[in-house]
């Protein structure tokens, strides 16, 4: 068999209820049904995660390293674009 | 017969199933076609170790000869093994290995759907827990056989042969005897008869799918595994399996 005939999928695993998916890595795979298989078998199977995405790497669009400074650098002198200011309750962790 | 021997040997076809399949399967740890895929079978196998593992402890149980599931496992011979016909036979090739694998988790699918309300506590939870299980098994092995059978003229080749060589141990499956008809009489066991019907309707329809042609022969193939009488293989098998623990009793790690 000629693995490399076989596209490759990027893993997103959500690890409970309402928590943002992360990417886990990836697997290869024929479809989007045995990708998503594959995935449940490398990434969750210790109960790592309730939710997968799978999603065909080809179709993810990604910023370059020459990107880097015209699209993050504008961000880091403007401290209002952050809400660092509002007072939050004790004991939140999701907010930063 | 007494209901508790009943249970004993009922508890090692169960247990003796899962196991010599979970080796069949480790057999190919490190061989899979593709990493995912290597991963996915061991997955299975490890499942199957841990159905095995609560089943053949019940067993010693209920046995009471103060004996564990590994002496059950690693001390008895080819005779007293009770697992299916079907579980023992060969990898061969991963159309082989699909297909057997199909065969049995649509066996254990709608065995463990009836045990699941057995009137033993142990058998039942022991059901539950493994039809989970036992529900991804089968989803797998179904996508496979539907992948390789609709798939290349190859594929489609490799996986009729197998059909064709399986089909063999169709019948010891659902080979009924008095453990059976002590055991569903009072509600701890399986009605076979239905289990057999529902099989041969899932695999009917996985079959017409992926076009493998499916003419089961009706009766005359072989049995036995009830009785303790297995195909040559199973020897081997525990010959790998065991030999550890007979050249070193009681040696652990």
């Amino acid at each position: 068999m000629e693995n490399n005939s076989w596209p490759t999928w990027e893993v997103f695993t959500q690890k409970k209820s309402g928590a943002p998916f992360e990417h886990a890595g990836s697997v290869k795979a024929a479809d989007k049904e045995m990708a998503l298989l594959n995935a449940r078998d490398v990434y969750s199977r210790r109960n790592e995660a309730i939710n997968l995405w799978v999603v065909l790497t080809d179709n993810i669009t990604a910023s370059t390293p020459e990107d880097m400074g015209p699209f993050f650098d504008p961000a880091n002198d403007k401290m209002y674009r952050s809400p660092n200011f509002y007072k939050t309750p004790d004991g939140i962790k999701q907010i930063n | 017969m007494n209901t508790n021997e009943a249970i004993y040997e009922y508890c090692l076809r169960l247990g003796d199933t899962s196991l010599i399949l979970a080796h069949r399967l480790s057999e190919l740890c490190g061989h899979g076609p593709i990493l995912e895929e290597d991963i996915a079978m061991q997955n299975i196998a490890l499942d199957l170790v841990g159905q095995s593992r609560i089943i053949l402890s019940y067993a010693a149980q209920i046995e009471g000869k103060g004996k564990t599931e590994d002496d059950l496992a690693y001390l008895r011979d080819a005779f007293s093994y009770r697992n299916l016909l079907m579980a023992e036979q060969p990898n061969t090739d991963f159309a082989h290995t699909m297909v057997r694998q199909f065969f049995m988790s649509a066996y254990q699918y709608f065995l463990y759907t009836h045990l699941h309300n057995s009137a033993d506590e142990t058998i039942k939870g022991f059901a539950q827990k493994s039809l989970k299980e036992t529900i991804y098994h089968l989803r797998h092995s179904t996508d496979w056989i539907l992948r390789l059978g609709d798939g290349t003229d190859e594929s489609n080749m490799r996986t009729q042969g197998a059909v064709d060589e399986l089909q063999q141990f169709i019948d010891d499956l659902f080979d009924a005897d008095e453990v059976d008809a002590i055991l569903l009489q009072q509600k701890i066991g399986a009605d076979m008869e239905q289990i057999k019907k529902a099989w041969h309707e899932k695999v009917k329809e996985v079959f017409a799918l992926a076009k493998i042609k499916w003419e089961p022969a009706n009766g005359g193939t072989r049995k036995g595994s009830r009785r303790g009488i297995h195909t040559e293989y199973l020897g081997y098998i525990l010959a790998e399996m065991q030999w550890l623990q007979r050249v070193y009793p009681g040696n652990q790690w």
